[in-house]
């Protein structure tokens, strides 16, 4: 018959229940890194810096580039190779630059919608409106918030 | 004590479970964008409108996207477009080749519209999007004008047709979408859950069972021999009999069908066990250097995906194989499986391996038209294991080396920095004959708005 050697010779430790007799402590989740050197007195002031897109872009989902040809706008300061900012969630209004769709071509001009009259007006001498009559559809694809210029250097 | 401390610390962060909503009180809509491909197109080519327009596949394979004008023709999904040449002289259909840089701008900004309507999206595909309407009905004066609005801001917005599809299940609410898309009198909008039941019933046996989502073409055969056509014989078909016959997703089906929904919303995809990218040759490829060079860019593909999920891999599977379908060709085809020393993501280990894997198999003197790699064994990067050796293509060298090269190509462009680089013009690329520029992609290919 085997015997059964105890493991060893002294006495067990009293036992307590563990978890009732363990204290909790409640700390504080750390949220900032703690610095280890002098803090930056600038850290405060921290600011992500300036990006073009959020002044240029109202809505960001309905928004479209396009790229200038021609100069039929250098009235309005759009010229020629400009980069066109096009917003489509907004409701063209009298007034408004505008990317129209002529002659299945987009066309980019001034909307004048005054007393039941619709017409495109080109921002150059040059060039004549565009009327149209009562039953002419004119679609405007979306409404112009922005043009930007880059220089050769 | 110390134990103690830690188990204090512990119990702070525990989340309570979101509670669930009852299962009858859910609402569904799908929305899907018309002919989504070639409405991409029209949105910046007017000249496209109102004419019968397709979208190739891959290597101008078959048509993938038809517009109504082409559908009105009579050319089927799939249709391979060598078959169609007749036809599209005769009526003049334009071709285009796929344009997925466009399609998946657009398809971004239509999701982004979509959410501002629920908080709960699952962008099931490129075109088509769940959402859980859940708890929203108080917002508006019924789904069907919520499903307007949608409709009107999408459109509005982005220039892309939508029809929304609501319902009790995601079932219903896909049935829905069909429905609306059909009948030009729900002004693409249908809701199910509102209709009243004989309107229903009516509407029901009206559409073959085929429709239902799941139901494939094969078990659609099986149904129809046990006398179920339509959607109504399939949602009033008994359960068990449902179960005993066509199994339980089927019993699922119909359980969708009669409004219990059974289908959850799968907002965040999981990450993939498996991650493939392979791609049949323009043209037939016969040498070695070719052949490691595609499939180097295949590799290049597979190895940002995997870290884009914050993975590593285990092994590396290459496979090559000729044109089955060219008979009178000499027919060669082999894979090979490499083991990676360690879980890795790094593209130069992974080229490397790939590279060593496709000497094996390759043999001169066949045509080769596909060759592919698949990424097996994908681990989450912090959870693989270390090594006491001398590890590749792994710690932080190889991370930071490889973080800086996605983040290079996310901002120049596929491809801008890339292993294993060759100067040759890609004779295996893929065939894309008439693609149209990348409009939002690509300051070289915005469209042009004339001021003269």
């Amino acid at each position: 018959m085997a015997t059964i050697l105890p493991l060893r010779n002294d006495p067990l430790p009293c036992l307590r229940p563990a978890a009732l007799s363990a204290p909790l402590y409640r700390l504080p989740l750390l949220l900032q890194r703690i610095p280890a050197g002098f803090p930056s007195p600038a850290d405060e002031y921290a600011e992500s810096a300036l990006d073009l897109n959020t002044y240029l872009v109202r809505n960001k989902t309905a928004t479209f580039f396009f790229r200038v040809m021609g100069d039929s706008m250098t009235g309005a300061n759009i010229h020629d190779g400009d980069l066109l900012v096009v917003d489509r969630s907004i409701e063209p209004r009298h007034g408004h630059i505008v990317l129209a769709v002529i002659n299945n071509e987009y066309t980019v001009k001034r909307l004048h919608r005054l007393n039941g009259v619709i017409e495109l007006h080109a921002e150059n001498p040059a060039y004549p409106p565009i009327c149209f009559q009562e039953h002419d559809e004119l679609r405007v694809w979306g409404v112009v918030t922005g043009a930007v210029s880059r220089f050769a250097v | 004590m110390g134990c103690g401390d830690r188990r204090g610390i512990a119990l702070c962060g525990i989340a309570m479970p979101a509670s669930g909503t009852a299962a009858s009180q859910r609402i569904f809509a799908l929305v899907d964008v018309n002919n989504f491909y070639v409405s991409c197109e029209r949105v910046f080519n007017p000249t496209l409108e109102n004419r019968p327009v397709v979208v190739l596949s891959n290597n101008d394979g078959c048509a993938v996207a038809r517009s109504n004008e082409v559908k009105a023709l009579g050319v089927k999904m799939g249709a391979p477009w060598f078959q169609l040449s007749a036809l599209a002289k005769q009526h003049g259909i334009v071709a285009l080749s796929s344009n997925y840089a466009l399609y998946a701008d657009m398809s971004c900004r239509v999701v982004s519209i979509l959410r501002e309507y629920s908080p709960n999206v699952e962008v099931y595909s490129i075109d088509e999007s769940f959402l859980s309407l859940n708890g929203l009905s108080n917002l508006w004066p019924s789904f069907a004008s919520m499903g307007q609005s949608m409709r009107q801001r999408v459109w509005q917005w982005t220039g892309l047709p939508v029809c929304v599809g609501i319902g009790p299940s995601k079932t219903l609410a896909k049935l829905a979408n069909h429905i609306a898309k059909k009948n030009s009198r729900f002004n693409g909008v249908c809701d199910l859950a509102a209709m009243n039941p004989a309107e229903l019933d009516a509407l029901l046996a009206t559409i073959e069972v085929g429709e239902v989502w799941g139901v494939g073409r094969r078990i659609e055969a099986h149904l129809q021999a046990a006398g179920i056509r339509t959607v109504k014989d399939l949602r009033d078909a008994p359960s068990p009999w449902l179960r005993s016959r066509f199994g339980v997703v089927m019993e699922r089906t119909g359980n969708e069908l009669r409004g219990i929904s059974c289908l959850g919303l799968e907002e965040v995809a999981p990450p993939k066990k498996q991650i493939i990218a392979s791609r049949s040759f323009g043209q037939p490829v016969h040498a070695l250097p070719e052949l490691s060079e595609a499939v180097v860019s295949h590799v290049s593909r597979a190895a940002e995906k995997l870290r884009g999920q914050n993975g590593v891999c285990n092994a590396i599977h290459v496979f090559i194989h000729t044109n089955p379908f060219r008979e009178q060709d000499p027919q060669y085809s082999n894979s090979i499986v490499i083991p990676l020393p360690n879980a890795s993501a790094d593209t130069r280990l992974l080229v490397r391996t790939a590279l060593f894997g496709l000497k094996k198999i390759y043999k001169p003197g066949y045509a080769y038209k596909k060759a592919g790699v698949m990424l097996m064994g994908i681990n989450d990067a912090q959870a693989a294991q270390g090594l006491l050796l001398l590890e590749h293509g792994a710690g932080q060298r190889s991370e930071g080396l490889m973080k800086a090269m996605d983040a290079l190509n996310r901002r120049y462009g596929r491809q801008a920095v890339s292993v294993f680089a060759s100067a040759a013009p890609k004779s295996w690329a893929m065939r894309r004959e008439n693609i149209s520029p990348c409009y939002t992609t690509r300051w070289g290919d915005v469209p042009v708005a004339r001021a003269c």
